[in-house]
């Protein structure tokens, strides 16, 4: 059986950080992702990042991905790709299948001293009549589609939520070469940010807020050739009478994102149901460590955030790891973390982010209460 | 959101359970993601409910009228992922 010090799952931003830091300090590192490539989604944000010059704003996300990279490389990461950690069973013991690029897979086992689960989030569904149609799907998946496989997902497309991805998506799109017929969200004001709100107003497509998709026409191709919006009263309910039919042959949803869980629940950590955070996660303290010892959580998984909240909170997890490994003293590594918390708190600042930081410190409150000192792995 | 759903829209689509089918489970007793799942396969297909959890959620929130973190979510087992049981009878028992 393999022996690593950190296992890391998802090569993400908080995946890649937490690895870089655990690397830098002399730690045997494996960071194994499922995708092509690694970087996770940074490599689809061709946009410019906000925040302060700590947090590399002005950069586009790619380029911090590829930058993370060379820092990987640089602090002796071990990256597999095409590999999927399908068990994790007592004693810190996991199965991988590991691919390999002639396509052939294979199961391997590891035992690694320390496991952190970096494995994000995943886009929510929506119901509506003929939401399964083909042509109906995630923006995350329309923004994969344009700016890492160059492929377009249609030529007419229905985007439906306006929080930034719904707006970042729908600019990408049209930058893509689609035409975006138009914006649709049931709340009745925009969710993102106005500067990504104003580009697509400037571009002339119409934003139609209290509205909803109430259906998705199927074609005579069997895939969508347009759909019905509806005006919607305070209660979010189609108001009859106002439906209007849209020409369109792709229909996008930006309804938000849901931490993904199965590792965190193999491993058998404490979880909790957070609305603002996209439902369960896992509970753990300002080291990022869960209930179960030696298992550090960090980005999306946590909590639905942004790239450079991972990031961030991918160090700590990298740092405590490191520390509990006894590659750094506990004095070093707090005084780290306490400038990487402060970092933290300037990005969970304002209308967007404060919310987050009150939410993030009931975690750790419900975590010191509940769990106070993290268990092992039973 | 929509509230009256037509019976027969699919909810999961890897195991094809629709509205009607779900609503029909929490009638015959389901109070949860788990309870739901046991009785209709919904979140038991490829995807092993990833699409479709948080859409049977807010079944059981809309027809229990609970909050949603008391829907619960599913359990998870190895492998969490598929996989063929050729490459795991080749892997090493642990």
């Amino acid at each position: 059986m393999l022996q690593k010090d950190i296992l890391v799952i998802g090569a993400g931003p908080a995946g890649l950080a937490a690895s870089i830091e655990a690397g830098k300090l002399g730690a045997s590192v494996l960071l194994v992702d499922l995708n092509m490539q690694p970087g996770g989604q940074l490599f689809k944000q061709i946009h410019k990042f906000f925040g302060s010059s700590a947090h590399r704003s002005g950069t586009r996300g790619y380029d911090i991905g590829k930058q993370l990279l060379t820092e990987a490389n640089e602090a002796n990461v071990e990256i597999w790709m095409q590999s999927t950690v399908i068990g994790i069973f007592p004693g810190n013991k996991i199965a991988i299948e590991k691919g390999f690029d002639d396509g052939k897979k294979e199961i391997i086992t590891l035992q690694a001293n320390k496991i952190i689960i970096a494995t994000g989030a995943s886009e929510n569904a929506i119901r509506f009549k003929g939401w399964t149609t083909p042509g109906v799907m995630g923006a995350g998946a329309a923004q994969t589609m344009i700016n890492v496989n160059h492929v377009k997902p249609g030529q007419k497309i229905v985007m439906l939520g306006t929080g930034n991805v719904g707006l970042i998506v729908s600019y990408q799109l049209m930058q893509a070469g689609c035409d975006v017929v138009t914006l649709v969200d049931a709340a009745p004001k925009i969710g993102g940010y106005a500067v990504h709100a104003a580009k697509i107003c400037r571009a002339g497509v119409p934003i139609r807020l209290q509205h909803t998709i109430i259906e998705a026409i199927k074609g005579t191709d069997g895939c969508v050739s347009g759909c019905v919006i509806a005006k919607v009263d305070e209660h979010f309910q189609p108001i009859p009478g106002t439906e209007e039919t849209i020409d369109c042959d792709t229909i996008t949803l930006a309804a938000g994102l849901k931490p993904t869980m199965d590792l965190v629940k193999l491993a058998g950590c404490e979880l909790t149901y957070n609305g603002v955070f996209g439902g369960y996660i896992p509970l753990h303290n300002e080291r990022m460590e869960t209930s179960c010892k030696g298992v550090y959580v960090a980005g999306d998984t946590t909590g639905v955030e942004e790239a450079n909240t991972a990031l961030e909170e991918g160090k700590i997890a990298g740092i405590s790891a490191a520390e509990d490994l006894g590659l750094i003293s506990s004095e070093t590594a707090g005084q780290y973390r306490k400038e990487i918390w402060e970092r933290l708190h300037a990005l969970r600042l304002g209308p967007f982010g404060e919310k987050r930081m009150v939410e993030k410190e009931a975690i750790m409150k419900q975590y010191k209460e509940k769990i106070g000192a993290p268990e092992p792995i039973l | 959101m929509v509230t009256e759903l037509a019976d027969d829209m699919i909810v999961c689509r890897c195991e094809e359970v629709t509205v009607g089918e779900i609503k029909n489970a929490i009638h015959e007793g389901a109070r949860d993601i788990v309870g739901v799942k046991r009785r209709t396969r919904a979140g038991m297909g490829l995807c092993q409910g990833r699409t479709c959890e948080k859409l049977v959620q807010q079944l059981l929130v809309q027809e229990l009228h609970i909050p949603p973190n008391e829907a619960g979510s599913s359990s998870a087992r190895p492998p969490v992922r598929p996989v063929t049981f050729g490459e795991l009878a080749k892997g090493e028992v642990i």
